[in-house]
């Protein structure tokens, strides 16, 4: 499959990066490519230039801050999986990033592609908002609770580029995912945490986008246990029903996976 | 055009390519090293998997332009003077493949994985090979060929 014509820009720089962009409007930001290359490839995206900035060395970093891990957008899957830093305080999001695609796509798939891509099945977005991260870009800090704002929609404007997640450490947090058995993608999954500012659970690959459970935050806010959420049930309403599962389905995967994150949660207290 | 130049099996190759030239085109049309080959092309069989600077990516999901300064290996470049790689060596010894056609994309997931996971076992192997498909074999063999590799090229480096 051969995607439509396009021009090709090696940023070397973040700055570079920004003049390249802000020259070019209908030209994407390439990163690892393995959402934006599939794409281009069926001709669902047609950018008339690409500007690869996987290798702008100043965007590829793991490092430990005073509150909390910071991850650079061009990092990619492989070397945050096995970063011993992410490994050791958030073990969660080690194992989160471990279960994206498989060993080749996580070789090139980068954080801040993910992020910046937001598809509804993804994982990283559930821990970005799981732990309350804050997405820097190059013009401002963005809260997750304010930057996954729909179906592959943030908050991010023309022009502006990610260039850091930064991830609180929290006391407690696990993942569970139901994995499309061909795709790997989430048909659901959660992400509970109890950080410092209260418990989340996050659902990703149920919806158009990753959205909270305020009711099991509740329960597990009195009882950090699978018991807490095991009768909790989300309205199928609003859930994606498709031809690997109903919408009935995926919300009785929620409670499941719900339950196993917290299982997880526990078993990974530091 | 785009002019590139990529490190392919320890040679140097220039060219000019159109941007939207798969690495996989690139290897197999331009280079004629047919070995890698086109399965699925959406990323998921894992039969176009060749060494990107070292790590397993699927050539099918990676423009020529993006390897440009890059070292690549393919299935042509394994063997070493006449003679097969120890991965190689296993699949014929385990009877790791029936079609062969997921072959190439096998050994250089193999050979990936057997560098950075040191003390494989057949869980590991496993996990390891989620992006790899095989339609004949059941992947038992696979796995056998893989072990024995691991532990054989373990030995000769110690």
């Amino acid at each position: 499959m051969i995607p439509y014509v396009f021009t090709y820009h090696r940023a070397q720089s973040l700055e570079d990066a920004e003049a390249m962009l802000a020259g070019s409007p209908d030209a994407k930001l390439l990163a690892g490519g393995h959402s934006l290359i599939p794409a281009m490839k069926l001709r669902l995206a047609n950018p008339a230039a690409l500007i690869d900035i996987s290798g702008v060395p100043e965007l590829s970093y793991i490092r430990e801050r005073e509150d909390g891990i910071a991850i650079g957008a061009m990092t990619t899957h492989f070397a945050v999986m096995n970063s011993d830093l992410v490994r050791e305080r958030i073990p969660a999001l080690a194992h989160l990033v471990s279960e994206i695609g498989d060993p080749a796509v996580r070789h090139m798939g980068t954080i801040g592609g993910s992020v910046a891509n937001n598809d509804p099945a993804a994982d990283y977005p559930a821990a970005v908002l799981g732990l309350g991260a804050t997405v820097t870009t190059t013009r401002r800090s963005i809260a997750a609770d304010d930057f996954f704002t729909g179906m592959f929609a943030t908050a991010l404007e023309d022009g502006e580029i990610v260039t850091e997640i930064l991830f609180p450490i929290p006391p407690r947090a696990g993942y569970a995912k139901f994995a499309n058995p061909a795709s790997r993608y989430a048909m659901a999954g959660v992400f509970a945490a109890e950080n410092a500012a209260g418990v989340r659970v996050v659902v990703t690959g149920a919806a158009s986008c990753v959205f909270r459970i305020p009711e099991m935050e509740a329960a597990l806010a009195q009882s950090f246990r699978p018991e807490a959420v095991a009768s909790i049930s989300i309205p199928s309403g609003e859930l994606n029903s498709d031809i690997h599962g109903s919408a009935e389905y995926r919300a009785h995967l929620v409670t499941v996976m719900a339950k196993r994150a917290v299982a997880a949660a526990l078993e990974t207290r530091i | 055009m785009a002019h590139i130049s990529v490190t392919v099996n320890g040679k140097v190759r220039k060219a000019d390519v159109d941007p939207r030239m798969l690495l996989v085109h690139f290897l197999r049309e331009h280079l004629r090293l047919t070995g890698t080959h086109i399965g699925c092309d959406t990323s998921q069989c894992g039969a176009c998997v060749v060494l990107l600077n070292g790590l397993a990516v699927k050539s099918c999901t990676v423009f020529a332009v993006q390897a440009s300064g890059a070292d690549v290996m393919t299935i042509e470049g394994v063997a070493k003077n006449g003679k097969l790689h120890p991965v190689q060596e296993a699949f014929r010894d385990h009877h790791g493949l029936q079609c062969g056609f997921c072959t190439p994309g096998m050994i250089m997931t193999a050979i990936d994985m057997i560098r950075r996971k040191p003390g494989l076992n057949r869980n590991t192997i496993r996990q390891e090979l989620e992006g790899n498909l095989c339609r004949c074999t059941g992947y038992h063999n696979i796995v056998n060929a893989i072990e024995a590799a691991a532990k054989q090229m373990a030995e000769t480096a110690s």
